[in-house]
């Protein structure tokens, strides 16, 4: 190759634990991976959507710094490492404290199977939850008739405030509260669920990566061994996600 | 050659005794590791004091007083001590109770709950006392591997089980890692 | 509207601004001593937000209450230097326990709460608390028994004993900031007829860094910020002076507050601003007076409004806005967020204020400090300035200098200053170390007390902690570990639930029931929060803590037991519960 040859490719690429991936100028380190099906975990993104880089699980080292890749700009000659043992250390260390500042039993929790949490779990090859248990006590809004908030299970990752606000118009949630007492809030005077108009059809009802907002009435719908983690993993299953598109939409 | 059998004890904490019905559910294979293993203490016999031991499987987790020293007893006593099944790994499902304090909960149950006659909170001292939280195992002593599950399957016990019969360590394959 | 309306070149569209969000909060919990679901609704109205911004907001900050509090409010620093524990007495304990209340409950007749706060820079003055947002000073158990009985005795605090009330500016040791009571307008006239660019060029060439903590250039943020295009560029003084044990800012706003307002202006000159904020901390509200004051001679001097000194087409005006309790909003990005009404959750970086800053717009954020800094250099020239301090960090430093010596207070240096010249100035003997930059900064033990104050030695934003030999400076860590937990946004995970781990970590260790195995896992748990984390709180959360193992692992060593594992609780505590319920005592009741 001439070194002209070897510019341009520098000039929108980086390199992905070795590898060479383009990019489009305003696509983050994440954007750039999924499009050529490179997966970095993450928990807090969906593709469509304004990242957040709250989850902290696509943390890689770019040029040595260590970044959240869904909220970093692809840089022309970065070199990014992602799939190490010393990050998915960390990224293990991290899902664990996910779960044990909430309440997850997951032998009795309706997402089970279909969880996003304990598919990161089962990525990270996670056996136990390492830290000392928060064990605390959240309110569960069962006001609305087909939706229901079960704030245990929450892992703040902001997903349905974005789906709500940016793809649903609707603003149902915030994030209410600092630190450790920060929690998912409803936008309605009351508060309650019940009171907002929410929908089950809505973005925002249906992207929660946990059990903690729930459709009603379709609990344990897939027998086990037939969910979505039963029988693929978040890697490959995050390949396929997007917030549904417009022409979608009108199609 | 006369092998010398492994030496297995087991027994449930607060647990629902699922963990060991998925153990027996090895069915067959069963016959084949029982040339290979002894059983010690463990519902499965009627031992009642656990003798040293290699390896000491953990189901349910530690509600009580009585759960710690059972489960100080296996440490002393095995080798390899491993916490088997959501509940001793995580408290599991008696871990609902971790949401409440332990007054609001004996208080609902023995005092203010539906249906209840003679409202007592019970005090015997033959009953075990009751911890503030329910535990997961790690949290009391030193537990040498996890078998995750709500149970683990057979297949997952044997793969727990069998490298170790010959002095492997254990590695339990990813479509085997489950939750629930 | 905060500032008083009189002068008459005041734009016309500043006078129906409308209240700050934080503002009117306040305001509303004043009347109701707290703030319900319904004013909440009531808020998002007039403001035209949703309701859940407004909970969100009122739930971020630690000075909104969702319960009323008591008509006497106190909040006690838990500050290491003016904190409730910094002598041998719990005072919080004791005044709990005078008035009957439990801390952070309100007691049944409405009357009193008492609660803990993070540091209230008052750290020269011992300990120290905010009683319905005043500070009162110099703590000790007799103050506290009279306290209590003049709360029964439910007298006004203008009936109270009022040297209590009294704050001296302890100003130690002067140089060329502290010193410089050079009339007000002088460095405005100068950089008014200089003009922006070479106002710029001046800064730059003085080497002006950054004196809230990171160091960065002025001029170079200001060159930044100037080039940025926008619909408006702002100025925003960041008086958040959160880092405990940091307490300059407070003497600058009180001594200094018409330098500062020049600085903010000559700034708004080079950048090209119309208007500029102060953000103070809510902390520091009872200062707004004095700050209203000073506001109002610039504006009737002419130093601030429309054609300022008589340049036309120069306007440029200041507003305060106080926050309400969250160290996190003295964070850049944090601050923006919260002059717009929200909580203060750092924005993602970059884009950087400079050039994304308040509403999207170009912003130069800079601290107290080096606004006057600022002001002094067009005064005195750079090279004046270049004088002071060293190559890379020129000028002075403001330090405040509290803890275990005989003279806290503030000190002024050059750059290059050593630690030990510091020591022997504040009347420090027997010093084992010194924390300096706060909970977030650096902890210098005895045998480095050669080191230098410098963005190339050791640097600060002020901070000057001092540990005598008595101390423990595990309980030190202790304070740091639930400083950080407490004050954590929880926007993200490594911050939000490892700075609760480390409490719980450290409590292990202090209670002597942790093993070697314990340390490694803080030190796992320190990396973590530092290098996954999303802004610069978790970024330096755990710096104590390695600080600490570093230079004195003994401490320790000292407390962990020689066993190879241990539970992560404390089982016998497990049980006290349940003894308590059954009223057993017998031998199975207990373990261990
Ligand atoms: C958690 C945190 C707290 C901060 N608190 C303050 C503060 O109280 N005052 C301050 O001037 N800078 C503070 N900073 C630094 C600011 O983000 C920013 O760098 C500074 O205001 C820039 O002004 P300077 O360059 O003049 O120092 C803090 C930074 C962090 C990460
Ligand atoms: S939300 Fe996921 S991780 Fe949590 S309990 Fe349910 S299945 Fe388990
Ligand atoms: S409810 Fe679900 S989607 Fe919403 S913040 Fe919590 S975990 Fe995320
Ligand atoms: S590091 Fe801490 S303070 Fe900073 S964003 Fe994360 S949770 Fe918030």
């Amino acid at each position: 190759m001439t070194n002209e040859a070897n510019k341009a490719i520098d000039a929108n690429s980086i390199t992905i634990d070795g590898e060479t991936v383009p990019f489009d100028a305003g696509q983050t380190i994440m954007d750039a991976a999924l499009a050529v099906k490179i997966y970095i975990p993450h928990l807090c993104h969906y593709p469509g959507l304004t990242p957040a880089g709250n989850c902290r699980l696509c943390m890689v080292e770019a040029n040595g710094k260590s970044v959240a890749a869904c909220v970093t700009q692809a840089q022309s000659g970065q070199q990014v490492s992602s799939n190490t043992p010393e990050l998915n250390a960390a990224r293990l260390s991290i899902t664990q404290m996910l779960f044990v500042e909430g309440n997850h039993i997951c032998p009795s929790c309706e997402k089970s199977g279909n969880c996003r949490l304990q598919a990161m779990g089962y990525y990270l090859g996670m056996l136990e939850e390492h830290f000392h248990q928060f064990n605390p006590r959240r309110e569960i809004d069962a006001s609305h008739s087909t939706v229901l908030l079960d704030r245990d299970r929450c892992i703040l990752c902001d997903l349905c405030v974005r789906a709500s606000r940016d793809v649903d118009k609707k603003n149902v949630f915030a994030i209410a509260g600092r630190g450790i007492h920060a929690r998912l809030i409803v936008n309605t005077a009351s508060g309650k669920l019940g009171d907002s108009n929410i929908e089950a059809k809505d973005l925002a009802a249906k992207i929660c990566p946990v059990g903690a907002i729930l459709i009603r009435e379709r609990s344990f719908d897939s027998p086990v061994a037939e969910r979505i983690y039963d029988r693929q993993s978040i890697s490959d299953t995050a390949m396929t996600e997007h917030v549904p598109r417009k022409e979608d939409d009108r199609g | 050659m006369a092998e010398r059998k492994l030496k297995i004890a087991t027994t449930s904490l607060a647990g629902c005794f699922g963990c060991h019905m998925s153990f027996l559910d090895i069915d067959e294979k069963l016959m084949l590791l029982n040339d290979r293993i002894e059983f010690n203490r463990s519902p499965l016999t009627d031992i009642k004091q656990c003798s040293p031991s290699d390896i000491g499987l953990i189901e349910g987790g530690v509600c009580n007083a009585d759960n710690v020293r059972v489960l100080r007893e296996f440490r002393a006593n095995c080798t390899i001590l491993i916490a088997v099944g959501a509940c001793a790994i995580t408290g599991g499902v008696p871990a609902m109770r971790n949401y409440f304090d332990l007054r609001e909960c004996l208080e609902e149950v023995y005092l203010n709950g539906t249906g209840v006659t003679n409202p007592q909170i019970p005090s015997d001292t033959e009953l075990p006392l009751l911890l503030d939280k329910v535990y997961p195992v790690q949290e009391v002593v030193k537990i040498d591997y996890f078998l995750p599950g709500c149970p683990p399957s057979a297949d997952a016990f044997l793969q727990l089980l069998v490298p170790q019969l010959d002095g492997q360590k254990p590695q339990l394959a990813a479509d085997q890692l489950h939750y629930d | 509207m905060l500032v008083v309306m009189k002068n008459q070149s005041w734009p016309h569209s500043l006078i129906f601004d409308k209240q700050h969000l934080l503002h009117r909060l306040y305001t509303l919990q004043q009347q109701d001593r707290h703030i319900s679901a319904e004013t909440i609704v009531r808020v998002a109205g007039e403001f035209n937000l949703p309701v859940s911004q407004v909970a969100s907001v009122v739930d971020f900050y630690s000075f909104f209450y969702r319960k009323p509090v008591g008509r006497y409010h106190m909040l006690l620093s838990n500050c290491t230097s003016c904190g409730y524990q910094a002598g041998k007495t719990d005072l919080l304990k004791m005044l709990c326990r005078s008035l009957n209340v439990d801390p952070g409950v309100t007691r049944a007749d409405g009357l009193v709460s008492i609660s803990e706060t993070s540091c209230i820079g008052m750290c020269d003055h011992g300990a120290s608390m905010l009683i319905n947002g005043i500070p009162l000073v110099g703590l000790d158990e007799t103050k506290v028994t009279r306290i209590a009985g003049l709360v029964e005795q439910q007298l006004t605090l203008c009936q109270w004993p009022q040297d209590w009330f009294q704050i001296t500016r302890s100003i130690r040791q002067s140089g060329m900031l502290l010193n410089n009571t050079g009339s007000s307008g002088n460095s405005l006239t100068k950089a008014l007829s200089a003009g922006p660019g070479r106002t710029l060029d001046m800064i730059e060439h003085s080497g002006l860094r950054g004196r809230g903590g990171a160091g960065f250039s002025a001029g170079k943020k200001w060159r930044l910020c100037r080039e940025a295009t926008g619909d408006a560029h702002y100025v925003v003084c960041n008086a958040d002076e959160g880092e405990p044990g940091t307490f300059k800012d407070r003497v600058l706003l009180q001594c200094h507050a018409g330098a500062l307002f020049e600085g903010m202006t000559i700034c708004a000159l080079v950048i090209g601003a119309r208007k500029g904020y102060l953000y103070l901390r809510g902390e520091y509200r009872y200062l707004l007076a004095h700050l209203q004051e000073a506001l109002e001679l610039h504006y009737s001097n002419n130093l601030l409004g429309c054609s300022i000194l008589g340049h036309a087409g120069f306007d440029f005006d200041i507003e305060i806005v106080v926050g309400a309790g969250a160290y996190i909003c003295g964070e850049e990005s944090a601050l923006i967020e919260s002059l717009e009404g929200k909580p203060g959750v750092p924005r993602i970086r970059p884009p950087f204020p400079v050039t994304h800053g308040y509403l999207g717009q170009p912003t130069a954020v800079n601290n107290v400090e080096t606004f006057i800094a600022a002001a002094y250099i067009v005064t005195h020239g750079s090279d004046n300035f270049r004088m002071a301090g060293t190559e890379q960090s020129t000028g002075s430093k403001i330090l405040s200098v509290s803890g275990d010596c005989r003279n806290p207070g503030i000190y002024e240096y050059a750059f290059g200053v050593s630690i030990q010249e510091i020591l022997d100035d504040c009347g420090a003997d027997n010093v084992q170390a010194v924390q300096i930059g706060g909970p977030a900064g650096t902890l210098v033990a005895h045998r480095d007390f050669r080191r230098r104050i410098s963005f190339e030695g050791v640097s600060t934003g002020g901070s000057f902690l001092v540990f005598g030999e008595n101390r423990d400076l595990l309980t030190v860590n202790q304070n740091f570990a639930r400083f950080f937990a407490h004050e954590s946004c929880g926007f993200c995970t490594p911050c939000r639930v490892g700075t609760r781990l480390m409490e719980g970590s450290l409590q292990k260790i202090v209670d002597g029931r942790a093993v070697a195995a314990d340390i490694e896992e803080i030190k796992r748990l320190s990396s973590l929060i530092m290098r996954y984390s999303h802004c610069g709180l978790g970024h330096t959360a755990a710096n104590h803590m390695l600080d600490s193992l570093r230079q004195f692992p003994g401490l320790f060593e000292k407390r962990i037991m020689q066993q190879a594992f241990s539970p992560q609780i404390d089982l016998e505590a497990a049980l006290e519960t349940a003894r308590q319920i059954t009223h057993r005592d017998d031998a199975d009741a207990h373990l261990d």
